[in-house]
């Protein structure tokens, strides 16, 4: 199914290129395209992608732009912008794309922010998985990416994907971290460290 | 905490109390630079002129502090006393490694008490990783990046380093404490006391606030203000 995307920029020339770039694809669709944002249309169209210019936010509310498309949209919010944005506002974007990006470079944008966006939901409160558990042993114990790899006969690539939902599950990002969660949780005994 | 003043802006031409009374971190900005307790009605600028500190670069220092998101302007970083700020940095660095780094440890120490002696020991292990770290990132700092500033700053020929090279090696502390901060947090054992593990972390979540601030004083005051005077050679 294709991804469906809102663009709301008031340059009408900015807003018809952005079409454009989608358009070409077939993995994405504009659902429309809005000079400004409502509430209601935010929540009637059910975006994945809403697309917008910070300009169309006064300047106190334009550092809380994702939090109100968050209340009535989970679409991961991308900013457009002709003149960059400072820091601060800049970090609450999932993306930002500029006047001068090329079209591959959107594309590439828009899809890692959905990425992100999908991986995000699932990531709180869950216990580790049996792999997980096992993998964080090896990592405990001071094994390599490859070694672990080998071992379970799975690619870097998915030791890697392991690792990394170990430690947004837990917390925790240091190997020597890791190894005393483990230890805390009975996952190995010291003699297996030392 | 006097709400009144909250709003006002800092100047030197405030009281030092009053000042001070606007956020509490505020104390240690001040103890760290050597300005003593007992200001009387003394203002911002009497008290830090009495201590040879410039009150626009104390002033700041305490805006990194009171005001979350804060960047200087180009005026204040010009306006800024270099070797000031350097002062602050170290004091920084000596409150780190020999008030709060002994007090949580002291504190964890309590904490892990009740544990089974193996896990005190690889907990024990793990905080003494994280203070070698500790220390020898700020090791780099006054041993090689501070006289480097000093050298640029009295205008002497120094070994061939630039700042630059210094925000790259800015190495990240802030992984393993962090990681402590989610063992103590989530993962301590049932029988450990409830007013250590409230120590612990309170320690731990003081140091990390404070060495953000630190983080941000080094590379968005320190880095571009030596960067300017390289240009300028």
């Amino acid at each position: 199914m294709s991804k469906r995307i809102l663009i709301v920029v008031p340059s009408a020339i900015a807003a018809k290129g952005l079409e454009q770039v989608f358009n070409d694809l077939g993995e994405f669709e504009v659902c429309a395209i809005l000079r400004d944002l409502s509430g209601q249309e935010l929540r009637s169209m059910a975006p994945d992608v809403v697309i917008l210019d910070p300009n169309i936010f006064d300047y106190a509310s334009r550092s809380s732009v994702k939090a109100r498309v968050a209340e009535y949209s989970d679409a991961a919010v991308i900013a457009f912008t002709i003149s960059p944005l400072d820091e601060e506002q800049q970090r609450q974007y999932d993306a930002v794309i500029g006047l001068m990006d090329t079209p591959p470079a959107i594309i590439k944008k828009v899809r890692a922010a959905l990425e992100d966006r999908t991986e995000a939901p699932r990531a709180e409160g869950e216990e580790l998985s049996q792999r997980e558990k096992e993998i964080l042993i090896c990592v405990a114990k001071g094994m390599l990416n490859k070694e672990i790899a080998d071992l379970y006969n799975i690619s870097i690539y998915t030791v890697i994907t392991h690792r990394k939902n170990i430690t947004r599950k837990t917390g925790i990002k240091t190997v020597a971290g890791l190894t005393v969660y483990a230890l805390l949780n009975n996952l190995i005994d010291m003699n297996s460290v030392e | 905490m006097n709400t009144s003043s909250t709003r006002r802006p800092m100047s030197p031409a405030m009281k030092m109390a009053e000042l001070l009374d606007t956020d509490f971190s505020l104390l240690g900005v001040a103890t760290r630079l050597g300005l003593h307790f007992g200001f009387g009605e003394a203002t911002v600028a009497e008290v830090c002129q009495k201590a040879g500190i410039d009150p626009e670069t104390f002033l700041l220092i305490c805006r990194v502090y009171a005001f979350d998101g804060y960047r200087p302007t180009q005026e204040a970083l010009s306006a800024a006393n270099l070797k000031d700020i350097l002062q602050y940095l170290h004091q920084s660095h000596a409150y780190y490694t020999e008030v709060v780094v002994p007090e949580m440890a002291a504190a964890l120490e309590c904490l892990i008490g009740p544990c089974e002696e193996k896990q005190q020991r690889i907990i024990r292990k793990f905080f003494a990783d994280y203070k070698e770290e500790l220390s020898k990132h700020f090791a780099y700092e006054e041993g090689q990046v501070f006289p480097y500033v000093e050298a640029v700053l009295n205008k002497q020929n120094s070994a061939p380093f630039t700042i630059g090279e210094y925000e790259e090696n800015h190495s990240n502390v802030e992984e393993k404490l962090e990681d402590l901060k989610n063992l103590v947090m989530k993962y301590i054992p049932a029988p450990c006391n409830q007013q250590d593990a409230y120590k612990v972390l309170f320690y731990i979540y003081t140091l990390e606030y404070d060495l953000g601030k630190h983080t941000f004083i080094e590379d968005d005051i320190l880095v571009p203000m030596v960067g300017r005077m390289e240009n300028h050679e």
